[in-house]
């Protein structure tokens, strides 16, 4: 008696929590929805029941035009090149600071990683106005490669914080065995440390590739030619020229945002991964 | 530090040792380890240090001065004129009572649906995976995709936000006009926010949900506690260091909103939050040493605001 009873009520409780999640499900995904089925409406169609998010005429006119002639596809050359180089060096890079933090010993060591934690706590808009004398005076504004150095600048701080930690897990005698084999630190950095992190390099490279994919403020402050944009600059800028061609805005939209997609499906666990090692919000 | 705490007794021995040629190999290979350590950090360092620490202390420099874009003009010092100005600045005053009302609105609603998901989903639910993937698809998405999608929603006639408010709550007779007005704007503008934040709050809390052993709620369940007395009594206590992140880091997030003030209202109807108007303040007017006033402003306010909260939380931490 008393087991069937708990059986139908953990069945209640289960059918509850379906009902609370399937809602939430539905009001979380809608605005995607809603983005898709308005990319696929010409424009007449455009408003509408809100409900329906299937189109009765569905087209894929906004997508051709927004590749063909308006761009896009120049756009998104852009935004790749920008976040792959970008990506690349952060990873080098601040993997190479938090091997040495972690496992050499140097004068000033401590007091180096120190000033690494505190670019934790700056906030990156506070910068963008001395940033911006900075890239006049280097002569880097209005070019993409100019970008480059000012993503990899300001995400050196978290991503080297991260793999520190990461490294530091990592037993110090198998350092240790290779060091008496003979091997210098570039082996071991190369052949020990890299290969035991992937986990951590994983998470480092996608938070490193979606945050200068979608870095939006600086590259709408330094860049101004037409050809040189990237990806949300693009959207942004175009929405201001065509602000009633929403299905044209968001067929755009939806473009920046596939790879992004793909990313996080494919990697959705490394995200809880950055996440429990203290990852921060984009 | 702490391999120097480790090393002096063999150096000690090392000295005391009559065989004198080991000391200035030891030292060769220090020296050794140490340039390989210097070749390691420096290249990143460098570049950390030109983006990052020299910008940080010039925000502080510029905003003393009256800047003068000009290449080669004077721009004078004039001490703490520009933070006696912003202060006395309704405009600047206005966007602060935005981002704090932006703050005290969205923060508590993140925490308290992101939380509730979580409870939802801390159990052998099939299908939870799937669930977790969709509601963290907001905040994988770019600010400026879902600011515009945001604005579309609201702003059209028909749109869905009007739909809700006059077809299905009968809030209002007609459709309303979301962004002519300030404070129908952060409604807007707040829906937005809490809509991208929810999957986060829930990732961290499902973390440290998952963290909670089993048996402190089988223990508790064979006492006789339900389902609520065991949420309030096994649960929030485990997530107590969570919900103190959470809090600090979305508080943070709240005062810095800029992207979705920008592309939604553009600062229009005094929907200005700091970001934006130092934003204007600095690319539009090119008035570089009052928005550094601003930045600096802001972000001491916001380093406070964390600190205040991180002692706070301490404090109940410890009793």
């Amino acid at each position: 008696m008393d087991m069937v009873g708990s059986r139908r009520r953990r069945a209640l409780s289960y059918a509850v929590r379906y009902a609370f999640l399937v809602v939430a499900a539905f009001i979380l995904v809608y605005p995607f929805l809603f983005m898709v089925s308005t990319s696929l409406k010409s424009r007449s169609f455009v408003l509408g029941d809100p409900m329906k998010l299937i189109p009765d005429e569905p087209t894929i006119e906004n997508y051709v035009r927004v590749l063909t002639t308006e761009n896009f596809g120049l756009y998104f050359l852009n935004s790749t090149m920008v976040a792959v180089a970008s990506t690349f060096l952060i990873v080098l890079l601040s993997s190479m600071m938090a091997y040495a933090f972690t496992r050499l010993e140097f004068p000033g060591r401590r007091i180096l990683f120190a000033c690494i934690v505190v670019g934790l706590t700056i906030p990156t808009m506070m910068l963008i106005i001395p940033q911006f004398l900075l890239a006049r005076d280097l002569q880097l504004l209005n070019s993409l490669a100019g970008l480059v150095p000012f993503y990899v600048g300001t995400a050196l701080a978290f991503n080297t914080f991260l793999l520190s930690g990461f490294f530091q897990g990592i037993p110090k005698e198998l350092d240790e065995a290779m060091e008496i084999d003979g091997a210098g630190p570039w082996r071991r950095y190369v052949s020990l440390a890299l290969p035991l992190s992937k986990p951590a390099l994983g998470t480092c490279v996608i938070f490193a590739f979606l945050g200068t994919w979608d870095e939006f403020a600086w590259a709408l402050t330094v860049l101004n030619d037409v050809e040189q944009r990237t990806l949300p600059i693009a959207i942004a800028l175009f929405h201001g020229q065509h602000s009633t061609s929403w299905g044209l805005v968001f067929a755009a939209s939806l473009i920046a945002i596939v790879p992004v997609l793909i990313v996080y499906i494919v990697f959705q666990r490394f995200f809880v991964a950055g996440l429990a090692s203290g990852a921060i919000k984009n | 530090m702490t391999t120097s705490m480790g090393t002096p007794p063999t150096a000690l021995i090392a000295s005391a040792t009559p065989r004198r040629r080991r000391t200035p190999a030891a030292a060769g290979a220090r020296r050794r380890a140490a340039l390989a350590g210097y070749t390691f950090v420096l290249p990143g360092f460098a570049l950390y240090a030109l983006v990052m620490l020299y910008p940080a202390v010039q925000t502080f420099l510029l905003s003393l001065r009256d800047w003068k874009i000009g290449r080669g003009a004077v721009s004078p010092w004039v001490g703490l004129d520009n933070y006696v100005e912003a202060f006395q600045d309704p405009k600047f005053l206005d966007s602060l009572l935005n981002a704090l009302v932006y703050t005290v609105v969205t923060v508590p609603l993140q925490i308290a649906i992101g939380l509730f998901l979580a409870v939802l989903l801390d159990s052998k639910l099939p299908g939870r995976v799937a669930f977790r993937v969709l509601f963290y698809l907001p905040v994988v998405t770019s600010w400026v995709v879902v600011s515009l999608l945001f604005q579309f929603m609201f702003s059209s006639g028909d749109g869905p936000a009007n739909f809700i408010a006059v077809d299905v709550l009968h809030l209002a007779d007609e459709n309303i006009g979301w962004f002519r007005e300030r404070w129908t704007s952060f409604i807007a503008i707040c829906a937005l926010g809490v809509w991208k934040g929810i999957g986060w709050a829930m990732l961290i809390f499902l973390a440290a949900l998952t963290a909670v052993p089993r048996e402190l709620h089988e223990a508790a369940a064979l006492d006789g506690a339900g389902a609520g007395k065991r949420f309030w009594h096994v649960s929030v206590p485990a997530i107590r260091g969570a919900l103190a992140v959470v809090v600090i880091l979305l508080v943070i997030g709240g005062f810095n909103v800029f992207i979705s003030v920008l592309l939604m209202t553009g600062g229009a109807h005094d929907t200005q939050v700091p970001l934006t108007y130092m934003y204007t303040q600095a690319f539009e007017f090119l008035e570089f040493g009052y928005g550094s006033a601003i930045s600096f402003t802001l972000t001491a306010i916001v380093l406070a605001v964390s600190a205040l909260q991180y002692w706070w939380t301490r404090r109940r931490m410890a009793d």
